[in-house]
């Protein structure tokens, strides 16, 4: 039978969503704007019967992430900017060691303590390898509260499949909002892939050891370059966008999440004045879809990028444009979220129409 | 012939990376003859811990998993959590435990974590070279105390009683002290360690042993001296014995 459209806040959904995934393991610290998702998990999981743990900080709680998902459990963390700043390091280990887990990020306005208004100022922190060393790792960015209980649906699979932390780079506006959304089906635990790589109950197996460190540098060389060679196939495989009204668009309006929906918007006001305009969503940013982009940039179109920041995946929308197109630039920043008519000035500015 | 005394079977056969006359060997070997008495070898995961012992993994011949400097109580947590019947040891240092990851400790104690933690007390940082911990103990000499430990003038603080500390709070169960300086300390030392492993197996709660060690090379010491040394400075400081027992069955 099939589910029914439930009218739901996005941090409860994202929080169901991870229920239904079959995550067994929660470890939160209060953080707004995602507070009502560490609540739903301290219900839901409790009453299940799985683990669930208000942790001292979120360097604790993204560490007991990292050793849930060390026995082989779906195991999971949110937190907001600053509390995501707090969890790169363990982040770094989890790359390190191929410790698959899912951190959701309600962002909000930074730098420092900042606002707790929607922000996209975490693209930098999110897809360039935020902590230390060489690594990146999975990050979605969904668009609504549907979209946002898919991907963290989805994260735990992509998470496994190939070892390493999925982030939900999701905002406040996201976490926030109410809208209907139709639930993934709930997982068996039973049907959830075996990890011969987990450590515990070790009779009759070779030992695991769950570990990044490396103190011999040819051999940790190799260990980088086979993970990167692994980031290779998950660019091959992995990476996903949306596009409307892009074949013959002169002006691509280039947005993910929050900015992506204004955009959305302003396109359409546009197209009704008759301008041709487009709409690409990043839905990974890792992997940002930078083949597709490049493809693009060679078709004589104009490109904007929008985001809730000073600018920060404008500078992949540039490196991937190669300079063969114009990128242009318009941001909001502070908490403050971008209006359709603001984009829509933008464009009219940029065509000059 | 009846083979009444060998080398143990959770410790691999290969010689450590340790110093001469530092205690980590020893405590390596009391562990896991616990753990053979017990017969828990394939139940047993380690924390491998920053510092000289980081290499845990190379020795004890069961699971483990390594989190970053200070974490263990939180990587544990989770392990335990998830894994309650399998032996789960934190094996930590003075800094990891008592400097980076004080925070991670006491929360973890106070919820009354079900693993065993193994503290070595060294009163210096060993692998970084010869550093202040929280645990040196006053006037005593570091790289980063170079006149010694001076609390007040130089504002570097008192030396920490880690197990008192952690007395207080309701979640800890069993908390000793021990060391590995001669032969009868050692003995007592290991009761402590199968107390605290079969008050875990049981689920009581959270268990702490901490083990006075020496650390001839940072202390810029014979091996010899530095087991004095550890007798005559540190024991009188750090009182040894059981601090703590609230397990079932045991008077306090």
């Amino acid at each position: 039978m099939a589910e029914e459209k439930r009218l739901m806040k996005g941090n409860e959904a994202m929080g169901e969503a991870a229920v239904r995934a079959g995550c067994t393991a929660y470890f939160g610290y209060p953080i707004t704007p995602q507070n009502e998702l560490t609540a739903y998990m301290a219900k839901h999981m409790l009453e299940q019967k799985r683990v669930f743990i208000q942790a001292e900080s979120e360097v604790s709680a993204i560490n007991m992430v990292y050793g849930a998902a060390a026995t082989g459990a779906r195991s999971m963390t949110s937190s907001s900017s600053p509390g995501i700043s707090l969890k790169q390091e363990g982040i770094s280990y989890a790359c390190g060691a191929d410790v698959p887990c899912v951190v959701i990020n309600v962002a909000r306005s930074g730098p420092g303590l900042g606002g707790i208004s929607p922000g996209q100022g975490d693209y930098f922190q999110s897809t360039k390898g935020g902590g230390h060393g060489d690594y990146y790792h999975i990050v979605l960015a969904p668009k609504s509260v549907q979209e946002s209980a898919d991907l963290t649906y989805e994260a735990f699979d992509l998470a496994d499949k190939w070892r390493m932390p999925v982030m939900v780079l999701a905002d406040g506006m996201i976490g926030q909002m109410m809208e209907g959304v139709v639930l993934p089906r709930k997982r068996d635990l039973s049907e959830l892939p075996k990890k011969p790589w987990a450590v515990g109950d070790s009779a009759g197996r070779e030992l695991n050891h769950v570990d990044s460190t490396h103190l011999v540098p040819d051999e940790f060389e190799a260990t980088n370059r086979a993970r990167f060679k692994r980031y290779d196939e998950i660019k091959a495989a992995e990476t996903r966008y949306e596009e409307q009204n892009i074949a013959d668009a002169e002006l691509i309006l280039v947005a993910y999440g929050t900015s992506a929906r204004v955009c959305l918007g302003a396109m359409e006001q546009a197209r009704a004045l008759g301008l041709k305009v487009g709409l690409f969503r990043p839905i990974t940013l890792w992997p940002f879809p930078e083949q597709r982009l490049a493809e693009l940039a060679g078709k004589g179109a104009k490109f904007l990028t929008v985001e809730m920041s000073m600018g920060q995946m404008v500078d992949d929308v540039r490196l991937h444009t190669h300079g063969k197109a114009e990128v242009f630039f318009y941001g909001r920043c502070g908490g403050n979220i971008p209006t359709e008519e603001d984009v829509l000035t933008e464009i009219r500015r940029i065509l000059k129409k | 012939m009846e083979l009444i005394y060998g080398h143990p079977k959770s410790l691999k056969p290969i010689q450590t990376k340790y110093c001469p006359g530092c205690g980590h060997g020893v405590i390596h070997r009391l562990i896991t003859e616990v753990i053979d008495e017990l017969g828990v070898q394939t139940k047993a995961i380690i924390m491998n811990p920053v510092g000289c012992s980081i290499w845990a993994s190379l020795y004890f011949d069961f699971d483990s998993v390594q989190v970053p400097h200070g974490r263990t109580p939180a990587g544990a947590t989770g392990i335990k959590r998830m894994k309650p019947d399998n032996l789960v040891i934190c094996y930590q240092g003075d800094g990891d435990l008592a400097a980076i990851g004080t925070a991670e400790m006491i929360h973890a104690a106070n919820r009354g974590e079900k693993f065993t933690t193994i503290f070595v007390n060294n009163a210096i940082y060993g692998m970084t070279g010869g550093q202040m911990a929280p645990t040196t103990l006053v006037g005593q000499k570091a790289t980063t105390a170079p006149n010694g430990r001076d609390p007040i003038e130089a504002g570097m603080g008192y030396p920490i009683q880690v197990v008192e500390l952690l007395s207080s709070l309701g979640g800890t169960k069993y908390l000793a002290r021990g060391a590995v300086n001669n032969a009868a300390n050692t003995r007592k030392t290991k009761q402590y360690i199968k107390k605290a492993f079969e008050a875990q197996l049981r689920g009581e709660g959270f268990t702490m042993v901490e083990i006075l060690s020496q650390c001839p090379t940072n202390w810029a010491m014979e091996p010899r001296e530095s087991v004095d040394w550890l007798e005559g400075n540190m024991i009188p400081f750090y009182k040894l014995g059981e601090i703590k027992n609230t397990l079932e069955g045991s008077a306090q």
